[in-house]
C-alpha cells in the first residue's frame, strides 16, 4: 500500500471533518493530520496480509445471549 | 514493627493485623497521614474516601476482636484508578467532561470483592485522561510524578496507581491495561504489575477505552499481593460480557512451585529491537535467573502492534464520538486528535485489524505448545522525565507518548496474561520485564515472578526506602 502524501492527508481531513461533521479548526489540523500519518504508515503492516476470505474477525458475535463468553478475542 | 506501616505489603499488614500487634485504624490512619504529606509531590490521589476507610478499618477490628475468621487481605489498604466506580465518587476517568457525570450510585464489581477480602478502600487514583495515554501526565488533573525521581513521570495511564505504590500511599492500586496501561507504570514506578487472561477480571462499573483490549489488575510491592488481588477479583461477572470463570484453584496455591520443568524462552526479533541498553540488561538479568538459554522470535509482531493501534483509534473514538462532537475543547489536545483521526479512518481497517489478531493469536498460541512462559522487556527506557516529549531508539528520534507501550502493545493485543517485574537499571531507576504465560496461566507468571522476587532479582519496595 502506498502511504498518501502529507496534502493527500490533509485533503482526506478536511473531507473526512465535513462529511462526517467532526470538528476540524486550523489548531487541530497538526495534530490530527500527524495521526492519520501514523495511522497510514502503520495500517499497511497488516492491510496487505492475506488471510483468506474465512477469516473470521475477533470477537465472534453469537446470537444467543450469554454464549459469547464461550469464545475468547 | 521495623518499618513504617506503610512500607509492609499488603499481606504482611494482613499477617500483623491478625496476630493483633496492629490495628486496622492505625493502618489506615498512617497511609491518610502519608497521603495527606506526600500526595501534593507525586500527585497519585484524585479523590481520598477517608470516612469509608476509617470505617470499615473499625468494622475490621470489630471483626476481630469478636474472634470471627478473617479474610486474607484484611487490613491492606488499597486504591483504585479513577476509572473505576466508587459509590459517591465521581468516576473522572482522568478527564474534565466527565466531572459533569453524576456520581457512581455503586462500587464496581472489583471494589466489592477486594473489600470482602478485607482490603480497605483509601480513594481514587489519577490517570492520564481517558486512558488514551502512557506517561501519567494529566493537563486536567495534574500530572502523576514518579517517586523514584519526582522530575519523572510515573508511566500511565495508571500513573496515580503506579505512584502511589511506589510511594508507600496504598499496599494494592488498581490500574487498567488496554495496550500496557499496568506494566508501563509498573516498570517505570518500579512494582510488580499483573495484567491477566482478558476477561479473567471484570471490568463492569469501569468506564471503558477500548472494549476490546481493556482489563483491570493490580499494582503491588510483592508478588503475593497480586497473587491475593487476583484471587480475590477475578471470576465471572454477568454485567462484563467478556468475563469468564475464576481459574479452579487460587494462583496463591502454586506461588512457592519453583521453576523446575517450565520451559521459558527470551522473546528476541521486536522485542531484541528499539529498546535502551538499561531494556535489555534487565532482561538478561531475569533469563539468567530463570536459567533461560533459548531466544525465539513471534511472528509478525510489527504488524500485531499495528493492528492494535488502529484497534485503539477506531474503538476509541466511536466510544467518544459524541463528546468529539459537542465538547472537543475540553479534551486533553493530545487525546483529542488521536480519536479525531480515529474517528476519520476506514471501517475496513478496524475489520482486518480485528481479523489479523484471530491470525496472530493462532500463531502465538501454537508456540506456547512448546513453551510455558516467555520474557521479554515491559518499556523501552527508564522513566523519562515528565515533561520530555522525544526519546531515542535505535538511533531514532521517537515520541515518547505513542512508543512507551511498544512492548506491552502486541501482547495485550491477544489478552495474554503478564506479570510485570521490577530490576535495577545502571542508572539506579527501575524497569521492569514482562513475564508473558498462555491464557489462563496466571499461576506460572505469578509462580516465575515470585521465584525472581525471592532469589533478589526482581525487587520492589517504598521508593527512597
Amino acid at each position: 500500500m502506498r502511504l498518501p502524501s502529507a496534502a493527500k492527508i490533509s485533503a482526506f481531513a478536511q473531507s473526512a471533518s465535513d462529511a462526517l461533521d467532526l470538528p476540524l479548526p486550523e489548531t487541530y489540523r497538526p495534530g490530527v493530520e500527524a495521526n492519520l500519518s501514523v495511522a497510514f504508515r502503520l495500517s499497511a503492516h497488516f492491510l496487505d496480509s492475506d488471510l483468506g476470505d474465512e477469516a473470521e474477525p475477533a470477537p465472534v458475535f453469537h446470537a444467543m445471549s450469554g454464549s459469547s463468553r464461550q469464545e475468547q478475542p | 514493627m521495623s518499618r513504617p506501616i506503610t512500607a509492609y505489603a499488603a499481606y504482611e499488614l494482613a499477617s500483623i493485623f491478625a496476630r493483633g500487634d496492629i490495628s486496622a485504624l492505625e493502618i489506615t490512619r498512617a497511609h491518610l497521614a502519608a497521603i495527606a504529606e506526600r500526595n501534593a509531590d507525586v500527585g497519585a490521589y484524585t479523590a481520598i474516601t477517608a470516612e469509608r476507610a476509617l470505617k470499615t478499618a473499625a468494622q475490621l477490628d470489630d471483626k476481630r476482636a469478636s474472634g470471627e475468621a478473617l479474610p486474607p487481605l484484611a487490613g491492606a489498604p488499597f486504591a483504585v484508578k479513577n476509572l473505576i466506580d466508587i459509590a459517591g465518587v465521581t468516576t473522572l476517568a482522568g478527564s474534565r467532561i466527565n466531572r459533569d457525570h453524576a456520581p457512581a450510585s455503586v462500587d464496581a464489581p472489583v471494589i466489592r470483592r477486594l473489600e470482602a477480602a478485607g482490603a480497605i478502600l483509601l480513594g481514587a487514583l489519577n490517570m492520564g485522561e481517558y486512558a488514551y495515554d502512557f506517561t501519567g501526565r494529566n493537563c486536567h488533573d495534574g500530572n502523576a510524578h514518579n517517586p523514584h525521581d519526582l522530575a519523572r513521570m510515573s508511566g500511565g495511564s495508571s500513573g496515580g496507581s503506579g505512584a502511589a505504590a511506589a510511594a508507600g500511599l496504598a499496599a494494592i492500586t488498581l490500574g487498567s491495561d488496554t495496550n500496557g496501561s499496568i506494566r508501563v507504570p509498573a516498570s517505570l514506578c518500579g512494582l510488580f504489575g499483573l495484567k491477566a487472561t482478558y476477561g479473567a477480571i471484570p471490568r463492569s462499573g469501569t468506564f471503558p477505552f477500548v472494549a476490546s483490549f481493556d482489563h483491570i489488575g493490580p499494582l503491588a510491592r510483592s508478588v503475593r499481593d497480586l497473587a491475593l488481588s487476583f484471587d480475590a477479583m477475578a471470576g465471572l461477572d454477568s454485567d462484563d460480557p467478556v468475563s469468564i470463570a475464576a481459574p479452579n484453584q487460587p494462583v496463591t496455591a502454586t506461588l512457592e512451585d519453583g521453576i523446575s520443568g517450565l520451559r521459558i524462552a527470551r522473546l528476541g526479533g521486536y522485542f531484541a529491537r528499539m529498546g535502551s541498553p538499561e531494556a535489555f540488561a534487565a532482561v538478561d538479568v531475569v533469563a539468567r535467573g530463570l536459567r533461560v538459554t533459548e531466544t525465539l522470535e513471534w511472528p509478525e509482531v510489527e504488524a500485531a502492534r499495528a493492528a492494535a493501534f488502529i484497534i485503539t483509534m477506531t474503538e476509541g473514538a466511536a466510544l467518544h464520538l459524541d463528546r468529539l462532537k459537542t465538547r472537543a475543547a475540553d479534551f486533553d489536545p493530545e487525546v483529542r486528535d488521536r480519536l479525531l483521526a480515529g474517528a476519520m479512518l476506514p471501517g475496513v481497517w478496524a475489520v482486518q485489524a480485528q481479523k489479523f489478531r484471530r491470525h496472530f493469536r493462532a500463531k502465538v498460541l501454537e508456540l506456547f505448545r512448546h513453551h510455558d512462559a516467555f520474557i521479554a522487556p515491559a518499556t523501552p527506557t527508564t522513566a523519562p522525565l515528565v515533561d520530555q516529549k522525544t526519546f531515542m531508539l535505535d538511533g531514532q528520534e521517537l515520541p515518547v507518548r505513542a512508543n512507551l507501550g511498544l512492548f506491552t502493545q502486541p501482547i495485550s493485543f491477544i489478552g495474554l496474561p503478564v506479570v510485570a517485574v521490577p530490576c535495577r537499571a545502571a542508572n539506579g531507576l527501575p524497569i521492569g520485564v514482562q513475564i508473558i504465560t498462555a491464557p489462563g496461566r496466571e499461576d506460572t507468571a505469578l509462580r516465575l515472578a515470585r521465584t525472581l522476587e525471592r532469589d533478589g532479582i526482581a525487587h520492589s519496595g517504598v521508593a527512597g526506602t
